[in-house]
């Protein structure tokens, strides 16, 4: 619905900041979407994270179970949370390029 | 933004009206109160009319010119088609007993949250359109045109109506308040109104068979993720049949058990439970929805998304299906299913292979409900259970609106949480059971942008949570619906500390004691069992 400018960056997201066109994604995207959840640099860990989520979305064309993501990336929830403040799915997935995830979640 | 929002602020409620009359008291429209609209793409891919870019906080809703002969020809076509919409137009005499029953009203203080007063918006009109004193009387009739401004209103508070029916229950006649909101919906959804909450769950259910838009493969790996999850805590490697033609038993559950938390700790539970009595069932990767979110748009998309359940039952050769801890599925398989896409006389009534029981409240639907299986496995002492393994819980059971009001599952899950663990404490009576409180966010409204409207909604849950946490020591809320398990987290979270959210089949998980099991010491979340945190590694 609107659209997000970052330096050179320029894409279009929803009411809530996620992409639009998450195949519009590429690193310098993840970083002007991680300057909107209060991540001002992305670690080792960051990426660690967000590519483990690029690769399984690029698989199964949406996010991992939560349950998953900690396991496979060897992050506990509370780091998840560390790294991102808002959480997996609306910190994590956000600057990974991936759409809201809408149902009973 | 559950942390922008002060809690002093939000129990400031004002239960006085305001000073102007009801038909000139305009809605607060902002966001914190309201759901975003359908992204266009949801819409289109459900062929719905009038796809766009908007926002309910937009001036102007794009709507069709002709957008209000569309809406009373709506109603004109459902008068004539749902003998109940008429019949609930007609017959309420505004008594009042529904009005401080909602709790929405509770929360916000919002006349037009009453549940007589929301229903108005819809009669006001009906009777200006489609009653003689209405069209001779005018105003003093109740008769209200129907403008811009009037269907904006439907749209903000039709979409504050979670269809819990808990007004329902206290209408001397017996209106369904949720029929209306739904009438309401459709009509909204004529001209474009839509909210993405559910347009977009019910375009991703056409696509995909799921709400979240999990393909075959994703849920394959889903479901393996949770066997190996599975393997770690008991020590065997269970089966979990996907598509397997033959199996005797179909096993429907909402998609979120798969993917969400603390939804999943409930879906170990089942898979350890199947395993344990051997029965011979099946996942379906496209039936990967118990959910229907078309139960809050429209009957049409409702049927649509139900038909998927019985196609995948005959395509499999199943006999019947079972159902997992869903919410409002029950209520569209219970009260809609058999009329809408029966009668499903391909399948058998339903008897538990393991005790022989014939479930005879399900001989038309063919559906049978997980705690009404589970309940009979434990009268007929079927399991073995250690019930000192749910001793880190002090338990309260939340009844989901629809398995207890659309259904009657009032007793199963408390039989369960009794047999599986030591520590049971009630809410009080009149929040419980038939009466019991909404979550403040189902039928779609569990959106972050609803914010406020969730907390308000579901302040009275949370404060009898409050009430059994402060007076028992209460730790766990466990519940059987996954909006529940998706919106009570925040919510508990908001109003009431040191609570977490649960699922009965995670109890049942916890305390089945299966054959071959190694030595427990960790439950369905992974954490250390009662006496076992020495061992724990983790």
């Amino acid at each position: 619905m609107a659209i997000f400018e970052w330096e050179e960056v320029k894409i279009d997201v929803d009411e809530d900041g996620f992409m639009e066109e998450p195949d519009q994604w590429n690193e310098r995207v993840a970083l002007a979407l991680a300057s909107t959840e209060g991540v001002a640099e992305l670690s080792e860990e960051h990426w660690h994270l967000v590519n483990y989520l690029r690769d399984y979305y690029q698989k199964f064309g949406i996010a991992p179970m939560i349950r998953k993501l900690c396991k496979e990336t060897g992050f506990p929830l509370k780091k998840v949370y560390e790294l991102f403040p808002s959480g997996p799915a609306k910190g994590a997935c956000k600057v990974a390029g991936l759409a809201k995830p809408t149902g009973c979640v | 933004m559950s942390e922008t929002l002060k809690q002093e602020e939000l129990v400031q409620i004002d239960y006085k009206p305001p000073g102007t009359g009801w038909m000139d008291t305009k809605p607060d429209i902002r966001k914190g109160k309201i759901n975003w609209g359908a992204v266009q793409k949801s819409v289109e891919y459900l062929d719905l009319p009038n796809p766009r870019k908007w926002s309910p906080t937009d001036d102007d809703w794009q709507l069709p010119k002709d957008w209000k002969k569309i809406i009373l020809e709506g109603m004109r076509e459902r008068i004539e088609k749902f003998r109940t919409f008429q019949v609930f137009m007609d017959i309420c005499v505004r008594c009042g007993a529904c009005a401080d029953k909602c709790h929405f009203f509770i929360g916000s203080g919002d006349p037009k949250n009453m549940p007589v007063l929301r229903a108005e918006l819809l009669r006001a009109v009906y009777r200006k359109e489609f009653t003689l004193a209405g069209k001779l009387m005018g105003k003093m009739a109740g008769a209200r045109d129907l403008t811009e401004d009037v269907l904006k209103e439907w749209f903000f508070y039709f979409f504050q109506c979670t269809e819990c029916r808990r007004c329902s229950v206290f209408c001397p006649y017996g209106i369904d308040t949720a029929e209306i909101t739904m009438m309401g919906r459709e009509l909204l959804s004529l001209v474009g109104l839509e909210i993405d909450w559910i347009t977009t769950p019910a375009a991703n259910c056409f696509r995909t068979g799921n709400h979240l838009g999990i393909q075959p493969h994703g849920f394959q790996d889903s479901v393996d993720f949770a066997v190996d999850d599975l393997e770690d805590i008991i020590g065997i490697k269970v089966e979990a049949p996907v598509n397997k033609k033959g199996a005797e038993i179909l096993f429907v559950v909402p998609s979120a058990d798969y993917f969400g938390d603390p939804h999943y700790f409930g879906f170990l539970g089942y898979l350890a439970l199947f395993h344990e009595i051997g029965l011979d069932y099946t996942f379906s990767s496209y039936a990967s929805e118990g959910g229907n979110f078309g139960l809050f748009h429209s009957n049409q998309m409702m049927k649509r998304l139900n038909s998927k359940i019985y196609m995948e039952a005959k395509r499999l050769g199943v006999k019947w299906v079972l159902g997992g801890e869903c919410g409002h599925m029950w209520r569209v398989i219970n009260q809609y299913m058999d009329t809408m896409n029966g009668p499903a006389d391909f399948l058998e009534v339903p008897k538990s292979p393991i005790t022989g029981t014939v479930f005879e409240n399900a001989r038309s639907t063919k559906m049978v409900h997980i705690t009404e299986f589970t309940a009979d496995l434990i009268k007929n002492g079927k399991l073995k259970l250690d019930k000192s393994r749910n001793d880190q819980w002090r338990i309260t059971f939340h009844d989901s609106c629809n398995p207890a009001r659309a259904m009657g599952i009032l007793e199963e899950p408390r039989y369960i949480i009794n047999s599986v663990a030591n520590n049971f404490f009630e809410m009080p009576e009149n929040c419980i059971k038939e009466q019991t409180f909404c979550c403040g966010g189902g039928a779609g409204l569990g959106t972050e942008e609803n914010m406020e409207m969730r907390l308000r909604g579901g302040l009275p849950r949370a404060n009898a949570v409050k009430y059994v946490h402060d007076k028992h020591g209460v730790n766990v809320l466990t519940c059987m619906c996954a909006i529940d398990k998706a919106v009570l987290p925040t919510l508990i979270d908001y109003w009431v500390s040191g609570v977490q959210i649960g699922s009965v089949h995670e109890l049942v998980g916890n305390a089945l004691v299966i054959k071959g099991e190694k030595e427990r010491t960790l439950d369905m979340r992974s954490d250390p069992l009662p006496g076992k945190e020495e061992t724990e590694d983790v």
